[in-house]
C-alpha cells in the first residue's frame, strides 16, 4: 500500500506544479514509512519539504501556503501526533472559504499513518477519524486497499476542498496488489462492494475491512462487506441499499466507541433504513480506554472472533 | 525604544504627503473606532473590539507594507482594510454579524479578521514562504498582542518563519493588557522583543505612539524581508486605554490613573502636534481630513444598514466547494 501511496505523489507532483509535500522526515529521509521517498530529489527540496517538528504550525503555514496558490499535502508523522493541528482544523482550514464567502480555495491535503495492532509505543496506535469527520468544511476518506490508497490520495490533491486521508498503518505493507499505472482517481463519496453477499453485511474502513473479509470466511452464511472509504462525502446509498439486501448489519471500527463514527452510520440507517432491517444494528469497537500499550493492544483492537460473535448473534434474527 | 516623535526629528524619505497620508489613516481609523463604539451603544452593531490608542501602530506599520504585501489581522486590527480601499460598510457588516462582511483576502491582500489568538501567524508565515517559493516578491506582516506570545500557534509561526527564512513581519502590539491579564502575568521575559533571539530573527523594540518609529521600523524590516533577509519581530509598546471591547469594564482590574496618564498622550494627538510643529497641517487641513472621516463613516453605516437582512439561505453557502451529500441534514 505504501508503494502505491509513493507512485500516487510521483504522478500528482508531476502532473500539477502547484502541488507541495510538507512535514516531518517527509524529504531527506523520505517518510518514516516511506510514503514520499524519492520525491525531494525528483522534484527538489521546495516541493518536498521537510518542516520543524510543528504540527500546527504545518497545517498553518498550510493555509498560508494556500493563500499564496500552493496545493501543499501535509504529512502528520502519526495518528496521535496530530492533534496539535486540530486548532488549525477546527478554527481555520474548515472555516476559511466561509469566511471568504466563497471567495478563496483551500485546496489543502492531511494524509496520516493511523491506527494500531503495530506494536508500537503508546500514541502511535489511534484512530482519530471522528475529530475531522466532525468537522464542517472537512473530508475524509480512508482506504484499505493499495489501488484505492492511490485513487483516494489523487482524488483529495485535485480536490477544491480540505481533506484528510487516514492511511492504516497496519496494512501499509501486508495489502499487496496491482495499482493502475499513471493517472488513478478513485472519487471521494463512492463506496466499495469488498464482497458481495446477501445475509448480512459488515460495514468497515481501513484495516478493519480485510478483518472482516477474514470474519467473512469464517461464518456459514453469505456475507456481504462493504468497505466506506470516504467518510465524508459518505455514500449512503450503498450503505443503505446494502441494508436493504441483507436486512442485517454489523459495523466494526477500530475507534473507541463512544461517538465513532460507527455510531452514525448505525443512526443513518436507523432513521432511513429501519424497515429493512431484520434485528438490530451491531457495532464491533475498540473500548473508551486509551489504546493500551502493545502486550495487551490485541484485547483492544476488534478481531475476527469479536466480529464473527457480532455476526452470529445478529444472524439468529 | 525607537522614537521619532518625542526626538522631533524627521524620517528620511517621508515627504509632506505621506506625513499627511500617515495622518489621513489614523484619522479615519480613529473616527472608524469612536464611531464604533457610539453604534454599539445604539443597537447598530454588536459587540466590538476597540483599538483606540491602537492606530498609530496600525498605520505606521501598513504604510511601510506596499499595495502587493499581505495584512493578517487579528480582531484589534478588524478595519485596517480601509487603508487598503475596503469600504467602511464591508467592516461594519462583520461586526453586525451579517454575511456582506465576507471579502476575498486577494482583492485586499488583506487576510479574514483571525478571532483565535495567534492562530493566523502561521498563516502569515505560510503567505510569505509560498510567495518566497513562487519567487514573488510580496512580504506579510501579521498583527497580534503581547497575550498572543504565550500562545503555541505564535511560537510555531516563529519558528517556521525563521526556519524558511519567510519574507515576513510579526508585529507585536504590546499594549500591556490581554482583556485583563497583565504583561508580568504573561511572560518573564524582560521583554517580548527577547523572544526575537530564539527565532533566529532579528527582534526591534518601537514606540507603539508613534507612528514615525513604527513606520520607520517596519519599513527596516519590509526592506530585509523583500532583500531575502527573512523575517523580523517587532514589539510595538503602547499602553490599553480603552477598554478590550464593548462588552469590559476595565474599572475592576486596570490603573486608573495610568489611563489617564496614556489619554493624556495619546497616539493621534501626539502625531497632530508633530505635524503641526513642523508646518505640514494647520486648522483648516485638519477639519477637512476629520470631516473626510466622519463623512465615509456616516456613509458607511448608511449602507452598513441599507443592506438587506441576509437569506437564511446563506447558512447553506461556502463551506465547501462541491458540499457533501447529507451536508444540509439537520
Amino acid at each position: 500500500m505504501v508503494e502505491a501511496i509513493n507512485d500516487a505523489f510521483h504522478v500528482e507532483l508531476a502532473r500539477d506544479d502547484d502541488v507541495m509535500v510538507m512535514g516531518e522526515d517527509v524529504g531527506r529521509a523520505g517518510g518514516v514509512f516511506r510514503a514520499t521517498a524519492g520525491l525531494r530529489e525528483r522534484f527538489g527540496e521546495n516541493r518536498c519539504v521537510d518542516t520543524p517538528l510543528a504540527e500546527a504550525g504545518i497545517l498553518g503555514t498550510a493555509v498560508g501556503l494556500c493563500m499564496a496558490g500552493w496545493r501543499p499535502v501535509t504529512e502528520m508523522q502519526y495518528d496521535a501526533f496530530s492533534y496539535p493541528c486540530l486548532d488549525q482544523l477546527i478554527t481555520h482550514v474548515g472555516r476559511y472559504r466561509w469566511r471568504t464567502g466563497g471567495q478563496m480555495e483551500f485546496p489543502l491535503v492531511i494524509r496520516m499513518p493511523y491506527g494500531g495492532g503495530v506494536r508500537a509505543p503508546e500514541l502511535h496506535d489511534d484512530s482519530p477519524e471522528t475529530y475531522y469527520v466532525h468537522t464542517p468544511g472537512v473530508k475524509v476518506a480512508i482506504p484499505s486497499t493499495p489501488a484505492d490508497a492511490k485513487g483516494l490520495l489523487a482524488a483529495a490533491i485535485r480536490d477544491p476542498d480540505p481533506v484528510v486521508i487516514f492511511e492504516p498503518k497496519l496494512i501499509y505493507r501486508s495489502e499487496r496488489q496491482e495499482v493502475p499505472e499513471g493517472d488513478y482517481v478513485v472519487p471521494l463519496g463512492k463506496a466499495r462492494l469488498a464482497r458481495e453477499g446477501t445475509d448480512i453485511t459488515l460495514v468497515a474502513y481501513g484495516a478493519m475491512v480485510p478483518l472482516c473479509e477474514r470474519a467473512a470466511d469464517e461464518l456459514d452464511a453469505s456475507v456481504e462487506v462493504l468497505d466506506i472509504r470516504s467518510l465524508k462525502p459518505l455514500d449512503e446509498t450503498a450503505l443503505l441499499a446494502s441494508a436493504a439486501k441483507t436486512g442485517r448489519v454489523v459495523i466494526v471500527q477500530e475507534a473507541p466507541r463512544v461517538n465513532g463514527f460507527a455510531g452514525e452510520l448505525a443512526a443513518i440507517l436507523a432513521e432511513k433504513a429501519i424497515l429493512d432491517l431484520r434485528g438490530p444494528v451491531l457495532r464491533v469497537t475498540g473500548f473508551d480506554v486509551p489504546y493500551p500499550y502493545w502486550k495487551i493492544e490485541d484485547a483492544y483492537m476488534p478481531s475476527v472472533d469479536r466480529v464473527v460473535d457480532a455476526a452470529r448473534k445478529l444472524l439468529e434474527y | 525604544m525607537a522614537q521619532v516623535i518625542d526626538e522631533d526629528r524627521e524620517v528620511e524619505g517621508l515627504g509632506e504627503q505621506e506625513l499627511l497620508q500617515m495622518y489621513r489613516s489614523m484619522v479615519l481609523l480613529r473616527t472608524y473606532d469612536e464611531r464604533s463604539v457610539v453604534y454599539h451603544r445604539q443597537g447598530r452593531i454588536g459587540t466590538y473590539a476597540i483599538f483606540w490608542n491602537h492606530e498609530a501602530m496600525q498605520a505606521g506599520a501598513v504604510h511601510a507594507l506596499d499595495d502587493e504585501d499581505w495584512i493578517f489581522p487579528s480582531y484589534r486590527e478588524s478595519a485596517i482594510g480601509l487603508l487598503r480601499g475596503m469600504p467602511a460598510a464591508t467592516v461594519l457588516h462583520w461586526w453586525r454579524g451579517h454575511p456582506a462582511g465576507w471579502w476575498n483576502p486577494a482583492d485586499y491582500n488583506v487576510a479574514s479578521i483571525c478571532v483565535p489568538i495567534a492562530t493566523h501567524v502561521p498563516h502569515a508565515v505560510g503567505l510569505a514562504w509560498g510567495k518566497k517559493l513562487r519567487g514573488e516578491r510580496a512580504v506579510s506582516l501579521a498583527f497580534f498582542g503581547d497575550g498572543a506570545t504565550s500562545e503555541g500557534a505564535f511560537h510555531e509561526g516563529a519558528n517556521f518563519a525563521g526556519v524558511m527564512q519567510a519574507p515576513c513581519v510579526l508585529f507585536c502590539n504590546n499594549n500591556q493588557w490581554a482583556i485583563s491579564t497583565p504583561l508580568s502575568a504573561q511572560t518573564r521575559a524582560a521583554a517580548l522583543v527577547d523572544k526575537a533571539v530564539g527565532y533566529g530573527m532579528p527582534g526591534v523594540r518601537v514606540d507603539g505612539g508613534d507612528v514615525l518609529a513604527v513606520f520607520e521600523a517596519t519599513r527596516e524590516a519590509v526592506d530585509r524581508a523583500r532583500n531575502g533577509g527573512g523575517p523580523t519581530f517587532i514589539e510595538a509598546v503602547t499602553y490599553r486605554a480603552a477598554p478590550h471591547a464593548t462588552a469590559d469594564d476595565p474599572r475592576v482590574y486596570i490603573d486608573l490613573e495610568r489611563v489617564e496618564q496614556e489619554k493624556q498622550n495619546e497616539c493621534l494627538g501626539r502625531y497632530e502636534r508633530y505635524l503641526r510643529r513642523h508646518g505640514v497641517l494647520d486648522d483648516d487641513l485638519d477639519a477637512s481630513i476629520k470631516n473626510e472621516a466622519a463623512e465615509l463613516m456616516r456613509s458607511g453605516i448608511a449602507a452598513a444598514e441599507a443592506e438587506p437582512e441576509p437569506d437564511p439561505e446563506l447558512v447553506f453557502d461556502h463551506a465547501y466547494v462541491q458540499p457533501p451529500p447529507g451536508f444540509r441534514d439537520g
